[in-house]
């Protein structure tokens, strides 16, 4: 048993490889020695690859390899040079004004681009991915501001917030004006229905609206303005637009005179820095609202 | 006992893996090696050298006519430039490229292998290098064979030294078509290059010395695909290196042969003399007939005639032919050559028609470019006047090599419409029209602006009006007008 004979194939003159199954043998065709070498090659670089890199899961983490290579380094790094070449271009928007950067074509393609990206990872749950808010969120894109829609005015909005936990915050509050009994609850039906018929609002049948006006210019006039636009400078919004900040009904004004709901917006400015809050300003006024 | 359990004895163990028979291919003179020298210093030469071929695209624009420009995404040749979102017309050489392949292998077989491919190229200037320090045939294996001495390892040096050099030269070749050549020739010699391009030279330097030097005729046989697609394109019109059977069969040695004839028997005109075998640098033999390890170089015609010259019998034993052709000379009747039938016309029309369209393309090619695309949220916003805004995207490409100016206006919208584009102020040209601006957009680039139009207040549109952009290139007055809509929430 020993000796071995090679077993020539009758028909094909080919050698075989001595495996028999039923009667057929199988042909031995050998694959070339280059293929061989490079798959000891590649087992070999597979165990220098063991050696040198993290690989192996154990129980209780993996082996880390000699090179200590970590993914998560890679990111860490490449995020900070990111980062770095990002403060490079931004550089240009931090000592550029604001105007400045909206009429330089290389500037403002360099800030709508930040901005969106900013834009989509900030502020997008609150205000929506198109920037039309929601109920208690302001809409970004129409015209009507309720702390201003200049590019300054969104740039310190969006720096300090409104009533966050910033000093430099907006910070505005309308009085509880049936929670703390400040007016009967006609007068807030008859106010409701006055401040409706400014927005274009269908009011309620029998209200009379000549007291509820009387009740606006002695109580809301203050702020909101005689004509109900509004003023920026104290925070208190538009009543005739065709967007509420809240319930745009007449139930809506009537809860909201009743107990006023106050938003919150945070400051972002230590969170993103100076030239993303630009950026911002720019995208946002850019959307088409902007005043 | 322990061979009962092992019943693969060592021996048989090693024979799973064959080590290559090394070829020696002998240096032959003829028709097809003068073919093939000029093929080959036509094909290196055009290689080695374009990069450093200038073409002047005036000031701003790279002056190296071949020019694969990954930093500023371009691709230039000669008079073309080619933009990324142009990369088609690359689709469109790719297929003429294949199309080629199957034409020439309709018309004379492996022409692409024997002649063009780039491994036959380098192989055969590897194999002139070669033969060049070492030796003919016979040298060589008496080289191989004899111990490592002075002389050997002089002469295997110097080899692998020529060889080395021409494949680094071949590396660094590749790097030149993607940058400016004499900056980065100057660039490498002082080590100022970029990091990818040592590394790029030197995967190429490390490809070509294996593959030309050591791999050779094993890439073919082992590696590359065409020879199993090519064997099933082939047909029986298709010229092929062939071996004449009709006329070579039956074979004996010159002496033998001058004997069977004056005893007038059948001899035929191969001599078996083994020059086809030799001088192949695949290592096959022709004689057996159309085979996959066959590259149809034609250096086997050559060496026959060469002997066929030196014995007095007519050249062409071994010669470019059809398989049919042998068949009817053995009846007797004259061999048909028809180059053209069916499939080759197919090919031609193929490559004439795709061809035809990519120099369309090309010479209509539109240097500017406008697209819009209407904002999907919101679609429109109302303003607290009542009226509508909508925004849009614009894109304007100027492919020209100066600063190009544009007016943009809106059309088909009603009276008191406004235009405005972000960070776009009215110039005095415009200053009295609303719907109407001018763009610039610098030379070789693509500029994107966001668009607003304004509805006026107080009129009633449909949810989606049909309106429209128009721009209009001030140099050459092209018009662009781009199709869109202006919603509202409709009545």
């Amino acid at each position: 048993m020993a000796e071995h004979k090679k077993e020539i194939d009758q028909v094909t003159g080919v050698e075989t490889t001595g495996h028999e199954w039923d009667g057929l043998k199988e042909l031995n065709h050998p694959l070339p020695k280059w293929w061989l070498y490079m798959f000891y090659g590649c087992i070999v670089w597979a165990v220098v690859y063991w050696i040198l890199m993290p690989s192996w899961p154990l129980v209780n983490g993996y082996t880390k390899g000699l090179l200590g290579y970590s993914q998560r380094a890679v990111v860490t790094e490449e995020f900070n040079a990111a980062a770095a070449e990002r403060a490079e271009t931004g550089k240009m928007l931090l000592e550029a004004s604001l105007d400045e950067i909206q009429n330089t074509p290389e500037l403002l393609e360099y800030a709508m681009a930040q901005g969106k990206v900013a834009f989509g990872d900030n502020c997008a749950a609150c205000h929506g991915v198109g920037a039309t808010g929601f109920e208690g969120y302001p809409n970004l894109q129409d015209d009507s501001w309720i702390w201003g829609g200049d590019l300054e005015t969104l740039a310190t909005t969006i720096a300090y917030g409104v009533r966050a936990d910033n000093d430099d915050t907006r910070y505005a509050e309308m009085p509880a004006f049936g929670r703390d009994e400040l007016l009967e609850k006609e007068q807030i039906v008859q106010v409701a229905n006055y401040v409706g018929s400014l927005a274009g609002i269908p009011t309620q049948d029998g209200v009379d609206l000549e007291a509820g006006k009387v009740v606006y210019e002695e109580n809301c006039a203050a702020c909101h303005m005689d004509n109900g636009k509004g003023d920026t400078e104290m925070g208190a919004p538009n009543l005739t637009a065709p967007n509420f900040l809240y319930n745009r009904s007449i139930d809506g004004i009537i809860a909201q005179v009743t107990t006023p709901r106050h938003g919150v917006m945070p400051a972002w400015i230590d969170r993103l820095g100076e030239t993303t809050v630009k950026s911002l300003a720019v995208y946002v006024h850019s959307r088409g609202g902007g005043q | 006992m322990s061979s009962q359990v092992d019943p693969i004895d060592k021996e048989e163990d090693e024979s799973w893996f064959a080590s290559a028979a090394k070829i020696y291919p002998m240096e032959v003179k003829g028709r097809f090696r003068k073919i093939k020298w000029a093929i080959l210093f036509i094909t290196l030469g055009i290689y080695y050298f374009t990069p450093f071929i200038r073409w002047d695209r005036g000031p701003l624009l790279p002056d190296q006519a071949v020019l694969i420009d990954f930093e500023r995404k371009r691709g230039y040749f000669f008079f073309l430039e080619i933009w990324p979102q142009e990369v088609y017309y690359l689709a469109g050489l790719l297929i003429i490229a294949s199309v080629a392949l199957f034409l020439m292998n309709a018309i004379a077989g492996r022409l692409w292998c024997g002649y063009l491919c780039p491994q036959t190229v380098w192989t055969d200037l590897f194999f002139r290098v070669e033969s060049m320090i070492e030796g003919d045939r016979r040298k060589r294996i008496a080289l191989d064979k004899q111990p490592w001495n002075a002389e050997k390892i002089l002469k295997k040096g110097t080899k692998h030294f020529l060889w080395l050099m021409i494949a680094w030269w071949t590396g660094g070749a590749w790097v030149l078509y993607f940058a400016d050549a004499p900056t980065l020739v100057y660039d490498l010699a002082t080590g100022q290059a970029a990091l990818s391009a040592y590394v790029w030279i030197g995967i190429l330097t490390f490809t070509t010395y294996s593959l030309a030097g050591h791999m050779r005729e094993q890439v073919c046989v082992y590696m590359c695909p065409w020879p199993r697609i090519q064997a099933a394109l082939t047909d029986e019109h298709a010229l092929n290196v062939t071996y004449r059977f009709d006329r070579g069969e039956p074979r004996a040695h010159l002496k033998e042969s001058k004997k069977l004839s004056a005893d007038g028997l059948p001899a035929g005109d191969c001599i078996d003399c083994n020059q086809c075998v030799y001088a192949c640098p695949t290592g096959v033999d022709i004689r057996k007939g159309a085979q996959l390890d066959c590259i149809q170089c034609g250096l086997c015609i050559d060496a026959c005639d060469t002997v066929m010259t030196k014995v007095g019998r007519p050249t062409g034993l071994i010669a470019y032919d059809t398989d049919m052709n042998i068949e009817l000379r053995e009846k007797g009747e004259t061999p048909v050559y028809r180059l053209i039938r069916p499939r080759t016309v197919i090919y031609a029309v193929i490559i004439a028609l795709i061809a035809g369209v990519m120099l369309y393309a090309q010479l209509n090619r539109s240097m500017t470019s406008f697209s819009v695309v209407h904002d999907r949220n919101p679609l429109y916003v109302q303003q607290s006047d009542g009226s509508f805004r909508n925004g849009y995207s614009l894109r304007l490409l100027n492919k020209h090599n100066n600063a190009q100016s544009f007016t943009l206006s809106v059309e088909d919208m009603p009276a008191g419409t406004t235009l405005e584009v972000v960070g776009v102020h009215k110039d005095a040209a415009n200053a009295a029209n609303d719907i109407q601006l001018t763009l610039t957009v610098d030379a070789d680039t693509t500029r994107s602006v966001r668009a607003l139009v304004f509805s006026p207040a107080g009129i009633a549109l449909p949810g989606s009006k049909p309106m429209s952009f128009k721009l209009i290139d001030h140099e050459t007055g092209e018009t662009t007008v781009i199709h869109d809509f202006f919603r509202t929430p409709g009545n």
